[in-house]
């Protein structure tokens, strides 16, 4: 990037100036304070601006992954995080209602008076024209069962009310359904009136926004905490039982000839190139009660035919499965890393005097552990998020707090539980990764 | 070849054979003994049995055939951790994850030793290797040579009688290479331990050993001190590998009193000392003579040196020698080393001088 002149003569020029200014400073170097390049800049200007092309240029390179990321992937995720908080809805549709309903006290156990009602049903009666007050009976109904019939018959109802000239409302309103002559029903359109809520989290975590705060919900609508705690003992039952059977595999791998270890790893290898749904559903063959191992272990006698044993459907099924689906992610940074072990180590260990075992132990896994823990992070995290395989051979008990975003997304469409429960399983994955980094340290773990 | 059934061999090498495939013998009889506190080498190319051999006396490879002793007891069927032999690796094999303390400390807790007993061998053994301050590091954070002295001192922390060490300096630069050599040497005097070492450099082996088996083709070819080895080559592979060496070919005429008359292929007669078994009248042999025996200056030439007619092919300004590279007797590469001094002659290529040796410095050998 040089230019038509070269640095030298702008700064004999400069300094030539600067003596004629009557300035001692003849050299650029000599002054102190920041250093200045030959033409008087700073010189870490002077370098930005060298490097700037270089820089453009190397963003143009990877300008269309980056905007591709960002439109297809970062755009939506942002969206979705913030749809857990989201609650615009309400105030929305019946803005002259929610501020009515600052003036009232839930507390007090009096209905709200004349102007609320009145407020409520010309709310109501521009929502209905625009067939939107259906929506807003589904979001309340979320908090509060009964809401979404509620909205949906009233709807039909209050259409044929004039706002200007049928008052007053209150007493055909509760004509209309008495529910709207029950003070939780307008309070529970109070605590959910706010534009951004912590109810979806909340309803996530087992609990619920209610206009005395945050309490938790009947024992019987508990499900949520439970699936995460499932979640994670499953994930890490699974973490575990890939170390324990992909650590002698990739032993194996890193010190077999070479020709042997290529077999090898085309083994490891080979589900990469099956289909997951593919692999899972053999899983249901062989694990069913009709299945292949229990064929077997009745034909052998092991297993009475009335007491086949029930292997899917279950915690069991998903584990064996998903352990099966989920090792070569386990193996492949475990083999990379011992790779790099010299047999030289384990041979000075036995000329030292320490016995096979020893060696191993003292020496080799040490040595082996940030292929462990790369192994281990890459499995746990893969695991804690995955779908397909436990809605196929979970069943109810098999489950992970994946199948309920799903559920929510897709049948329930409380979009924004899902959203919620998403968020917290990317905090947990994030607040994972950062203790295995304070005891671990990223540095130390090996991927490739 | 070695006394193989010497009383007082502590390491003992008995008609030792090893084939890794089953077709061919990688070492091909070796029959070795060591007293105690001897500095062996064992010199060769790659590919020589060398190493093969050094690993099967640590435990890591098994002999196909015959007997290793160790003090006296076959250790064929002993595991490498119990036979207390003391390894140096090619790389060091430092364990990363401890530090040098650790590492020392490594080899004195599986012997169960008592914690204030280890910290005090650890600490005399860095003191010998001049490591003492060290024992805090980790081997990444030490520089090559460092690292050597470490591996040094981890093996010899816990008192074998025996050392091995395989190409131990192979990795260190020149200079650092030539210390090394010393403080080694000097170390395992002092210890009074019995050290086998392994290497293909063979100035370290002249300068380190007490004696030398130069390993060629799964055999050894010759075990002598290294003044022996240089001077009185027993072949024309020892006499190849070890120093700089001269051969001109040619057929054995007569032998007289001890004195060989070669013809050389040119037709020229020259006297040599007959050293191989197979120089006999009429057998063709390789004869060699070293450069810094052969001279040119005439007033320097001995009495009783044969002389032959050259020409300067190159002549190579060395600073402390001057390397000339001649054609002898039809053989192109014939180089003579002479010491530069103020009265030596400086040659220029295309000049015909005459040279000469003395006829105990020129070696018939095989062919």
């Amino acid at each position: 990037m040089g230019g038509p002149v070269s640095p030298q003569k702008i700064g004999r020029h400069i300094s030539l100036t600067c003596e004629n200014n009557g300035d001692i400073m003849t050299d650029a170097t000599s002054q102190s304070g920041p250093m200045l390049a030959a033409d008087g800049t700073p010189l870490k200007k002077s370098l930005a601006r060298a490097l700037r092309m270089q820089k453009t240029r190397a963003l143009m390179l990877i300008a269309p992954l980056l905007v591709f990321v960002l439109v297809s992937f970062i755009f939506p995720i942002g969206k979705m995080l913030f749809k857990s908080v989201e609650n615009d809805i309400v105030v929305e549709t019946i803005p002259l209602t929610v501020a009515e309903l600052q003036n009232w006290d839930a507390e007090s156990g009096a209905l709200p008076d004349e102007a609320l009602y009145a407020a409520f049903v010309s709310d109501m009666v521009v929502a209905i024209n625009a067939k939107r007050h259906t929506r807003l009976g589904t979001r309340l109904n979320y908090e509060h069962t009964g809401m979404s019939s509620l909205f949906r018959k009233s709807g039909r109802k209050i259409k044929k009310l004039d706002p200007a000239t049928d008052g007053p409302f209150k007493e055909q309103l509760i004509a209309i359904d008495k529910k709207w002559g029950d003070v939780t029903t307008w309070a529970v359109i109070k605590t959910h009136s706010v534009k951004i809520t912590n109810g979806y989290f909340l309803n996530a975590i087992d609990m619920q926004r209610t206009p005395e705060g945050a309490q938790a919900q009947p024992e019987d609508k508990r499900i949520l905490i439970k699936l995460f705690q499932r979640t994670l003992f499953m994930s890490l039952m699974i973490t575990v039982s890939c170390i324990l059977l992909g650590y002698p595999v990739a032993w194996l791998l890193a010190n077999l000839p070479s020709r042997t270890a290529n077999i090898l790893m085309i083994l490891v290898l080979l589900p990469f190139w099956t289909s997951l749904l593919v692999r899972t559903s053999a899983w249901k063959v062989m694990l069913q009660q009709q299945g292949v191992i229990n064929e077997v272990l009745v034909w052998i006698g092991l297993v009475a035919d009335d007491a086949r044993l029930v292997m899917i459907n279950n915690q069991f099924g998903t584990i064996v499965a998903m352990t099966h689906i989920l090792l070569p992610f386990m193996i492949l940074p475990m083999y990379s890393v011992m790779q790099t072990i010299q047999p030289t180590y384990l041979r000075a260990a036995k000329s030292m005097g320490a016995t096979n075992w020893t060696a191993f132990w003292r020496v080799y896994f040490p040595l082996s552990v940030p292929g462990i823990g790369a192994g281990s992070i890459l499995v746990f995290i893969l695991a804690i998020g995955y779908y397909i395989t436990p809605e196929i051979v979970g069943g109810t008990k098999g489950v992970f707090i994946s199948n309920r975003i799903a559920y929510h997304i897709s049948s329930s469409l409380n979009w924004g539980l899902a959203a919620a429960l998403g968020t917290i399983l990317l905090g947990v994955v994030l607040l994972l990764y950062w203790c295995y980094d304070k005891i671990v340290g990223i540095d130390n773990v090996k991927l490739g | 070849m070695a006394d193989s059934a010497s009383n007082d061999a502590f390491v003992e090498f008995d008609r030792v054979q090893k084939s890794y495939d089953g077709e061919t013998l990688v070492v091909k009889d070796l029959n070795l003994s060591l007293p105690r506190g001897e500095f062996l080498t064992m010199l060769g190319p790659s590919g020589s049995g060398k190493t093969t051999c050094l690993m099967m006396l640590a435990g890591f490879e098994t002999a196909t055939h015959g007997d290793i002793r160790l003090g006296g007891t076959s250790i064929n069927n002993i595991p490498p951790h119990k036979r207390g032999i003391g390894m140096v690796f090619q790389n060091y094999a430092l364990f990363p994850h401890m530090t040098i303390a650790e590492n020392l400390s490594f080899p004195l807790e599986v012997r169960k030793m008592g914690k204030t007993e280890r910290e005090e061998k650890i600490m005399r053994a860095l003191d010998m290797v001049e490591m003492g301050a060290f024992g805090g590091r980790r081997p990444a954070q030490l520089s090559g040579g460092q690292q050597q002295r470490i591996a040094l001192a981890r093996a010899l922390v816990f008192e074998p009688e025996l050392v091995l060490m395989d190409e131990p300096l192979g990795a260190l630069d020149k200079q650092l290479r030539e210390k090394m050599q010393f403080e080694i040497t000097n170390l395992a005097h002092n210890l009074g331990i019995t050290t086998v070492y392994v290497t293909h450099d063979q100035t370290e082996a002249l300068t380190m050993s007490d004696r030398v088996a130069v390993f060629d083709d799964g055999r050894i070819q010759q075990l002598d001190p290294p003044d022996t080895l240089y001077e009185n080559p027993q072949n024309s592979f020892v006499a190849q590998f070890i120093g700089e060496n001269n051969t001109l070919e040619g057929v054995v005429k007569e032998i007289n009193n001890g004195i060989a008359i070669v013809e050389l292929d040119d037709g020229e007669l020259i006297d040599c000392k007959p050293v191989h078994d197979s120089v006999k009248p009429g057998a063709r042999t390789r004869v060699s003579i070293r450069p810094e025996r052969v001279e040119y200056n005439k007033d320097r030439i001995q009495e009783g040196a044969h002389t032959l007619k050259a020409e300067v092919k190159e002549f190579i300004y060395m600073g402390d020698i001057f390397r000339t590279r001649l054609s002898v007797a039809g053989n192109d590469e014939f180089v003579i080393k002479t010491r530069n001094a103020p009265d030596v002659e400086r040659l220029t290529p295309g000049q015909q001088i005459e040279i000469g040796w003395l006829p105990e410095d020129c070696r018939a050998l095989d062919a």
